[in-house]
Protein backbone atom coordinates (compact mmCIF):
# COMPACT_ATOMS: atom_id res chain seq x y z
CA UNK A 1 0.00 0.00 0.00
CA UNK A 2 1.32 3.45 -0.88
CA UNK A 3 -0.14 6.27 1.13
CA UNK A 4 2.33 8.48 -0.70
CA UNK A 5 0.85 7.66 -4.09
CA UNK A 6 -2.72 8.17 -2.87
CA UNK A 7 -1.66 11.55 -1.52
CA UNK A 8 0.13 12.36 -4.77
CA UNK A 9 -3.07 11.66 -6.68
CA UNK A 10 -5.17 13.84 -4.38
CA UNK A 11 -2.58 16.62 -4.37
CA UNK A 12 -2.04 16.82 -8.13
CA UNK A 13 -5.74 16.62 -8.96
CA UNK A 14 -6.83 19.12 -6.28
CA UNK A 15 -4.48 21.82 -7.54
CA UNK A 16 -5.57 21.64 -11.18
CA UNK A 17 -9.05 22.92 -12.09
CA UNK A 18 -9.26 20.77 -15.21
CA UNK A 19 -8.35 17.58 -13.36
CA UNK A 20 -10.88 18.37 -10.60
CA UNK A 21 -13.64 18.45 -13.23
CA UNK A 22 -12.41 15.30 -14.95
CA UNK A 23 -12.28 13.43 -11.65
CA UNK A 24 -15.82 14.56 -10.79
CA UNK A 25 -17.28 13.59 -14.18
CA UNK A 26 -15.29 10.45 -15.05
CA UNK A 27 -13.50 9.07 -12.00
CA UNK A 28 -12.58 5.69 -13.54
CA UNK A 29 -11.19 7.31 -16.69
CA UNK A 30 -9.27 9.93 -14.77
CA UNK A 31 -7.73 7.39 -12.38
CA UNK A 32 -6.60 5.19 -15.29
CA UNK A 33 -5.10 8.19 -17.13
CA UNK A 34 -3.45 9.51 -13.98
CA UNK A 35 -1.83 6.20 -13.06
CA UNK A 36 -0.47 5.83 -16.58
CA UNK A 37 0.73 9.41 -17.09
CA UNK A 38 1.21 11.05 -13.71
CA UNK A 39 1.94 8.43 -11.06
CA UNK A 40 5.62 8.22 -11.97
CA UNK A 41 6.20 11.82 -12.89
CA UNK A 42 8.55 13.59 -10.48
CA UNK A 43 6.84 16.89 -9.95
CA UNK A 44 9.78 19.25 -10.18
CA UNK A 45 11.62 17.44 -13.00
CA UNK A 46 11.73 17.27 -16.77
CA UNK A 47 9.29 14.70 -18.15
CA UNK A 48 12.01 12.27 -19.19
CA UNK A 49 13.29 11.93 -15.61
CA UNK A 50 10.51 9.66 -14.40
CA UNK A 51 10.24 7.22 -11.53
CA UNK A 52 9.80 3.58 -12.47
CA UNK A 53 8.06 1.94 -9.53
CA UNK A 54 4.87 3.69 -8.44
CA UNK A 55 1.52 1.94 -8.91
CA UNK A 56 -1.77 1.65 -7.02
CA UNK A 57 -2.96 -1.57 -5.41
CA UNK A 58 -6.33 -2.85 -6.59
CA UNK A 59 -7.93 -1.60 -3.38
CA UNK A 60 -6.50 1.88 -3.78
CA UNK A 61 -7.54 2.11 -7.41
CA UNK A 62 -11.07 1.02 -6.51
CA UNK A 63 -11.39 3.53 -3.67
CA UNK A 64 -10.30 6.35 -5.97
CA UNK A 65 -12.57 5.23 -8.81
CA UNK A 66 -15.53 5.04 -6.46
CA UNK A 67 -14.93 8.47 -4.87
CA UNK A 68 -14.83 6.54 -1.58
CA UNK A 69 -13.51 9.09 0.90
CA UNK A 70 -14.24 6.84 3.89
CA UNK A 71 -12.00 4.06 2.57
CA UNK A 72 -9.32 6.60 1.62
CA UNK A 73 -9.36 7.80 5.24
CA UNK A 74 -9.11 4.21 6.48
CA UNK A 75 -6.13 3.65 4.17
CA UNK A 76 -4.31 6.61 5.76
CA UNK A 77 -4.62 9.07 2.86
CA UNK A 78 -4.01 12.59 4.15
CA UNK A 79 -7.47 13.75 5.32
CA UNK A 80 -6.84 17.39 4.42
CA UNK A 81 -6.14 16.51 0.80
CA UNK A 82 -9.16 14.26 0.51
CA UNK A 83 -11.48 16.78 2.14
CA UNK A 84 -10.33 19.71 0.03
CA UNK A 85 -10.67 17.84 -3.24
CA UNK A 86 -14.05 16.32 -2.38
CA UNK A 87 -15.42 19.71 -1.32
CA UNK A 88 -14.27 21.06 -4.68
CA UNK A 89 -16.14 18.31 -6.50
CA UNK A 90 -19.34 18.00 -4.52
CA UNK A 91 -20.05 21.04 -2.35
CA UNK A 92 -21.70 22.70 -5.37
CA UNK A 93 -24.50 20.09 -5.31
CA UNK A 94 -25.51 20.92 -1.71
CA UNK A 95 -26.62 23.73 0.58
CA UNK A 96 -24.18 25.63 2.82
CA UNK A 97 -22.03 23.19 4.88
CA UNK A 98 -24.44 20.36 4.05
CA UNK A 99 -21.77 18.40 2.18
CA UNK A 100 -19.08 18.91 4.84
CA UNK A 101 -21.43 17.69 7.59
CA UNK A 102 -22.54 14.65 5.57
CA UNK A 103 -18.90 13.86 4.81
CA UNK A 104 -18.16 13.70 8.55
CA UNK A 105 -21.32 11.73 9.28
CA UNK A 106 -20.31 9.05 6.77
CA UNK A 107 -17.29 8.42 9.04
CA UNK A 108 -19.04 8.45 12.41
CA UNK A 109 -18.29 4.75 12.98
CA UNK A 110 -14.56 5.53 13.07
CA UNK A 111 -12.94 5.91 16.46
CA UNK A 112 -9.53 6.93 17.79
CA UNK A 113 -6.81 6.17 17.06
CA UNK A 114 -7.34 7.10 13.44
CA UNK A 115 -5.20 5.40 10.77
CA UNK A 116 -1.62 6.62 10.64
CA UNK A 117 -1.11 9.17 7.85
CA UNK A 118 2.71 9.14 7.94
CA UNK A 119 4.16 8.44 4.50
CA UNK B 1 19.40 46.56 17.35
CA UNK B 2 15.88 45.89 16.13
CA UNK B 3 12.94 46.20 18.50
CA UNK B 4 10.31 43.50 18.89
CA UNK B 5 7.33 45.83 19.06
CA UNK B 6 4.63 43.14 19.28
CA UNK B 7 4.25 39.38 19.47
CA UNK B 8 0.95 38.15 18.07
CA UNK B 9 -0.55 34.67 18.01
CA UNK B 10 -3.79 33.91 16.21
CA UNK B 11 -5.87 31.25 14.60
CA UNK B 12 -6.07 31.57 10.79
CA UNK B 13 -9.65 30.95 9.81
CA UNK B 14 -9.87 30.98 6.01
CA UNK B 15 -13.62 31.77 6.14
CA UNK B 16 -13.06 35.21 7.73
CA UNK B 17 -12.46 37.03 4.45
CA UNK B 18 -15.71 35.83 2.89
CA UNK B 19 -17.72 36.21 6.12
CA UNK B 20 -16.49 39.77 6.69
CA UNK B 21 -17.03 40.96 3.11
CA UNK B 22 -20.39 39.30 2.47
CA UNK B 23 -23.59 41.30 2.61
CA UNK B 24 -27.34 40.76 2.82
CA UNK B 25 -28.59 37.19 2.92
CA UNK B 26 -25.05 35.87 2.32
CA UNK B 27 -23.73 37.43 5.52
CA UNK B 28 -23.56 34.83 8.31
CA UNK B 29 -25.17 35.76 11.65
CA UNK B 30 -21.84 35.67 13.48
CA UNK B 31 -20.06 38.01 11.02
CA UNK B 32 -20.62 41.31 12.85
CA UNK B 33 -19.29 40.02 16.17
CA UNK B 34 -16.35 38.41 14.39
CA UNK B 35 -15.47 41.63 12.54
CA UNK B 36 -15.69 43.65 15.77
CA UNK B 37 -13.26 41.29 17.50
CA UNK B 38 -10.87 41.36 14.56
CA UNK B 39 -10.92 45.17 14.38
CA UNK B 40 -9.99 45.34 18.07
CA UNK B 41 -7.26 42.75 17.50
CA UNK B 42 -5.99 44.70 14.46
CA UNK B 43 -5.63 47.81 16.58
CA UNK B 44 -3.18 45.95 18.85
CA UNK B 45 -0.79 45.63 15.89
CA UNK B 46 -1.40 49.13 14.54
CA UNK B 47 -0.58 50.63 17.95
CA UNK B 48 2.79 48.87 17.96
CA UNK B 49 3.85 50.80 14.79
CA UNK B 50 5.68 47.92 13.08
CA UNK B 51 8.04 48.35 10.12
CA UNK B 52 8.50 44.66 9.33
CA UNK B 53 6.45 41.51 10.02
CA UNK B 54 7.93 38.08 10.71
CA UNK B 55 5.09 35.72 9.77
CA UNK B 56 5.05 32.16 11.10
CA UNK B 57 2.66 29.77 9.40
CA UNK B 58 2.41 26.39 7.70
CA UNK B 59 2.08 25.55 4.03
CA UNK B 60 -1.00 23.37 3.45
CA UNK B 61 0.48 21.18 0.67
CA UNK B 62 0.68 24.09 -1.72
CA UNK B 63 4.32 24.63 -2.63
CA UNK B 64 5.81 22.16 -0.15
CA UNK B 65 5.18 18.55 -0.97
CA UNK B 66 6.07 15.06 0.22
CA UNK B 67 8.87 14.56 -2.31
CA UNK B 68 10.91 17.28 -0.62
CA UNK B 69 9.47 18.31 2.73
CA UNK B 70 11.31 20.75 5.01
CA UNK B 71 10.52 20.90 8.74
CA UNK B 72 11.23 24.63 9.03
CA UNK B 73 11.68 26.97 6.08
CA UNK B 74 12.44 30.69 5.78
CA UNK B 75 11.33 32.65 2.73
CA UNK B 76 14.06 34.97 1.41
CA UNK B 77 12.82 36.83 -1.62
CA UNK B 78 12.01 40.42 -2.63
CA UNK B 79 8.36 39.50 -3.15
CA UNK B 80 5.95 36.76 -2.23
CA UNK B 81 2.90 36.08 -4.33
CA UNK B 82 0.11 34.62 -2.30
CA UNK B 83 -2.92 32.38 -2.21
CA UNK B 84 -3.62 29.43 -4.45
CA UNK B 85 -6.33 28.32 -6.85
CA UNK B 86 -7.83 25.90 -4.33
CA UNK B 87 -7.98 28.68 -1.70
CA UNK B 88 -9.75 31.00 -4.15
CA UNK B 89 -12.10 28.14 -4.98
CA UNK B 90 -12.97 27.09 -1.43
CA UNK B 91 -12.58 30.29 0.59
CA UNK B 92 -12.82 33.10 -1.98
CA UNK B 93 -9.39 34.40 -0.95
CA UNK B 94 -7.91 37.12 -3.17
CA UNK B 95 -4.56 36.89 -4.93
CA UNK B 96 -1.97 39.08 -3.20
CA UNK B 97 1.67 40.13 -3.54
CA UNK B 98 3.66 41.04 -0.44
CA UNK B 99 7.13 42.55 -0.27
CA UNK B 100 9.87 40.59 1.49
CA UNK B 101 12.63 41.79 3.82
CA UNK B 102 15.65 39.93 2.52
CA UNK B 103 18.03 41.47 5.01
CA UNK B 104 16.13 40.14 8.02
CA UNK B 105 15.60 36.78 6.27
CA UNK B 106 19.36 36.51 5.69
CA UNK B 107 20.01 37.34 9.34
CA UNK B 108 17.54 34.71 10.55
CA UNK B 109 18.92 32.03 8.22
CA UNK B 110 22.56 32.64 9.22
CA UNK B 111 21.85 32.85 12.92
CA UNK B 112 19.33 30.02 12.90
CA UNK B 113 21.86 27.69 11.29
CA UNK B 114 24.48 28.77 13.81
CA UNK B 115 22.02 28.03 16.62
CA UNK B 116 21.55 24.42 15.38
CA UNK B 117 18.25 24.93 13.55
CA UNK B 118 18.82 23.48 10.09
CA UNK B 119 16.50 25.95 8.39
CA UNK B 120 15.57 25.34 4.77
CA UNK B 121 15.10 28.37 2.57
CA UNK B 122 13.14 29.39 -0.48
CA UNK B 123 13.93 32.18 -2.94
CA UNK B 124 10.59 31.85 -4.72
CA UNK B 125 7.76 31.08 -2.36
CA UNK B 126 4.06 31.44 -3.04
CA UNK B 127 2.55 31.73 0.41
CA UNK B 128 -0.84 30.45 1.50
CA UNK B 129 -3.66 31.34 3.85
CA UNK B 130 -1.71 30.53 7.03
CA UNK B 131 0.13 33.79 6.34
CA UNK B 132 -2.38 35.75 4.29
CA UNK B 133 -5.25 35.28 6.77
CA UNK B 134 -3.38 37.24 9.47
CA UNK B 135 -2.42 39.85 6.87
CA UNK B 136 -6.12 40.19 6.02
CA UNK B 137 -7.17 40.38 9.67
CA UNK B 138 -4.28 42.38 11.14
CA UNK B 139 -2.84 44.46 8.31
CA UNK B 140 -5.27 44.48 5.39
CA UNK B 141 -3.28 47.26 3.70
CA UNK B 142 -0.62 44.56 3.16
CA UNK B 143 1.93 47.39 3.02
CA UNK B 144 4.76 46.02 5.20
CA UNK B 145 7.61 43.73 4.16
CA UNK B 146 7.48 40.25 5.61
CA UNK B 147 9.74 37.33 6.41
CA UNK B 148 7.67 34.16 6.13
CA UNK B 149 8.70 31.18 8.26
CA UNK B 150 6.96 27.90 7.54
CA UNK B 151 6.73 25.03 10.01
CA UNK B 152 5.68 21.47 9.31
CA UNK B 153 2.57 20.72 11.39
CA UNK B 154 1.02 18.75 8.58
CA UNK B 155 3.13 15.93 7.13
CA UNK B 156 4.45 13.45 9.70
CA UNK B 157 7.04 12.81 10.98
CA UNK B 158 6.77 16.21 12.68
CA UNK B 159 9.21 17.92 15.04
CA UNK B 160 8.14 17.57 18.67
CA UNK B 161 6.34 20.42 20.48
CA UNK B 162 9.42 21.44 22.46
CA UNK B 163 11.26 22.04 19.19
CA UNK B 164 8.62 24.57 18.18
CA UNK B 165 8.99 26.34 21.55
CA UNK B 166 12.77 26.38 21.19
CA UNK B 167 12.57 27.77 17.65
CA UNK B 168 10.22 30.47 18.91
CA UNK B 169 12.73 31.49 21.59
CA UNK B 170 15.47 31.51 18.95
CA UNK B 171 13.42 33.67 16.55
CA UNK B 172 12.87 36.20 19.31
CA UNK B 173 16.60 36.33 20.09
CA UNK B 174 17.51 36.54 16.39
CA UNK B 175 15.18 39.46 15.74
CA UNK B 176 16.53 41.24 18.80
CA UNK B 177 20.11 40.77 17.55
CA UNK B 178 19.35 42.14 14.07
CA UNK B 179 21.48 45.23 13.56
CA UNK B 180 18.68 47.52 12.46
CA UNK B 181 16.62 50.32 13.93
CA UNK B 182 13.40 48.75 12.63
CA UNK B 183 10.40 47.78 14.70
CA UNK B 184 9.50 44.14 14.09
CA UNK B 185 6.22 42.41 14.92
CA UNK B 186 6.44 38.63 15.15
CA UNK B 187 3.11 37.10 14.16
CA UNK B 188 2.27 33.40 14.10
CA UNK B 189 -0.89 31.47 13.39
CA UNK B 190 -2.03 27.98 14.27
CA UNK B 191 -5.09 26.13 15.47
CA UNK B 192 -6.81 25.17 18.65
CA UNK B 193 -8.61 21.80 18.47
CA UNK B 194 -9.46 21.06 14.87
CA UNK B 195 -10.65 18.12 12.81
CA UNK B 196 -10.33 18.06 9.02
CA UNK B 197 -11.61 15.22 6.90
CA UNK B 198 -12.63 13.07 9.88
CA UNK B 199 -15.85 12.24 11.72
CA UNK B 200 -15.63 15.17 14.16
CA UNK B 201 -15.34 17.93 11.55
CA UNK B 202 -17.71 20.88 11.11
CA UNK B 203 -19.50 20.44 14.45
CA UNK B 204 -21.30 23.24 16.28
CA UNK B 205 -18.08 23.98 18.18
CA UNK B 206 -14.48 22.91 17.85
CA UNK B 207 -14.06 19.15 18.35
CA UNK B 208 -12.67 19.55 21.90
CA UNK B 209 -13.89 22.63 23.80
CA UNK B 210 -12.11 21.49 26.97
CA UNK B 211 -8.77 21.42 25.13
CA UNK B 212 -9.55 24.87 23.73
CA UNK B 213 -10.27 26.25 27.20
CA UNK B 214 -6.98 24.90 28.55
CA UNK B 215 -5.08 26.08 25.48
CA UNK B 216 -6.36 29.66 25.73
CA UNK B 217 -5.34 29.70 29.40
CA UNK B 218 -1.83 28.38 28.67
CA UNK B 219 -1.26 30.96 25.95
CA UNK B 220 -2.80 33.90 27.82
CA UNK B 221 -0.59 33.19 30.85
CA UNK B 222 2.52 32.20 28.94
CA UNK B 223 2.30 28.90 30.81
CA UNK B 224 4.89 26.98 28.82
CA UNK B 225 5.55 24.61 31.70
CA UNK B 226 1.90 23.58 31.97
CA UNK B 227 1.48 23.39 28.22
CA UNK B 228 4.66 21.40 27.55
CA UNK B 229 3.79 19.10 30.46
CA UNK B 230 0.45 18.27 28.89
CA UNK B 231 1.05 18.31 25.14
CA UNK B 232 2.93 15.67 23.15
CA UNK B 233 2.90 14.66 19.50
CA UNK B 234 0.69 11.70 20.48
CA UNK B 235 -1.67 13.68 22.73
CA UNK B 236 -2.44 16.18 19.96
CA UNK B 237 -4.31 13.48 18.02
CA UNK B 238 -6.97 13.37 20.75
CA UNK B 239 -8.54 16.85 20.45
CA UNK B 240 -8.89 16.54 16.66
CA UNK B 241 -6.83 15.19 13.78
CA UNK B 242 -5.53 18.61 12.67
CA UNK B 243 -4.68 19.86 16.16
CA UNK B 244 -0.92 19.62 15.55
CA UNK B 245 -1.32 23.16 14.25
CA UNK B 246 -1.40 24.07 17.94
CA UNK B 247 2.38 23.68 17.89
CA UNK B 248 2.59 27.02 16.07
CA UNK B 249 0.87 28.58 19.09
CA UNK B 250 3.51 26.88 21.23
CA UNK B 251 6.19 28.41 18.99
CA UNK B 252 4.64 31.82 19.60
CA UNK B 253 4.60 31.19 23.36
CA UNK B 254 8.35 30.63 22.96
CA UNK B 255 8.62 33.97 21.16
CA UNK B 256 6.62 35.72 23.89
CA UNK B 257 8.60 34.09 26.70
CA UNK B 258 7.96 31.87 29.72
CA UNK B 259 5.44 33.35 32.13
CA UNK B 260 4.64 36.35 29.92
CA UNK B 261 0.96 37.19 30.21
CA UNK B 262 -0.62 38.39 26.98
CA UNK B 263 -1.74 42.03 26.93
CA UNK B 264 -4.70 41.25 24.69
CA UNK B 265 -6.68 38.00 24.85
CA UNK B 266 -9.86 37.27 22.96
CA UNK B 267 -11.66 34.27 21.52
CA UNK B 268 -14.77 33.49 19.52
CA UNK B 269 -16.60 30.18 19.64
CA UNK B 270 -17.52 29.37 16.05
CA UNK B 271 -18.80 26.26 14.34
CA UNK B 272 -16.01 23.85 13.40
CA UNK B 273 -13.25 25.54 15.44
CA UNK B 274 -12.66 28.21 18.06
CA UNK B 275 -10.95 31.45 17.12
CA UNK B 276 -8.34 32.87 19.52
CA UNK B 277 -6.30 36.07 19.47
CA UNK B 278 -3.33 37.11 21.63
CA UNK B 279 -0.98 40.10 21.64
CA UNK B 280 2.07 40.72 23.84
CA UNK B 281 3.98 44.01 24.01
CA UNK B 282 7.57 43.27 25.08
CA UNK B 283 8.22 47.03 25.53
CA UNK B 284 5.02 47.57 27.50
CA UNK B 285 1.62 48.57 26.18
CA UNK B 286 2.09 51.42 23.67
CA UNK B 287 0.68 54.78 24.69
CA UNK B 288 -1.21 56.75 22.06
Amino acid sequence: MSKYLLDKFLYTVDRDPELVERYREDPAGLVTWWESEMANSILNCHGDERSTWLAFTDEERTALREHDHVTLFEMGAHPFLTLTLFIAMFERDHGPLEYQIAYGKAMEHLTLPYPDIAT
Amino acid sequence: MATVCAVIASTHHPFYYRASTSTGADRPPFADEWVAKIETFRETLTKARPDVLVMVGSDHFHQLWLDNMPQFLVGKAPYFDANWYNEEREFGLPRMTLAGDEELATHILRNGLDADFDLAFSNELRIDHSITCPIITLRPEADLPIVPIYTNIFAPPLPRPQRFVDLGKAIRAMVESWPSDKRVAIIGTGHLSLELGGPRQFGEHGPDPEFDRKAVEWIANGDLEGCCGDVTLDSLHLPGNATHGFMDFMLMMGVAGEGQKADHVDSLDLFHTMEAYFTWYPEGVPTP
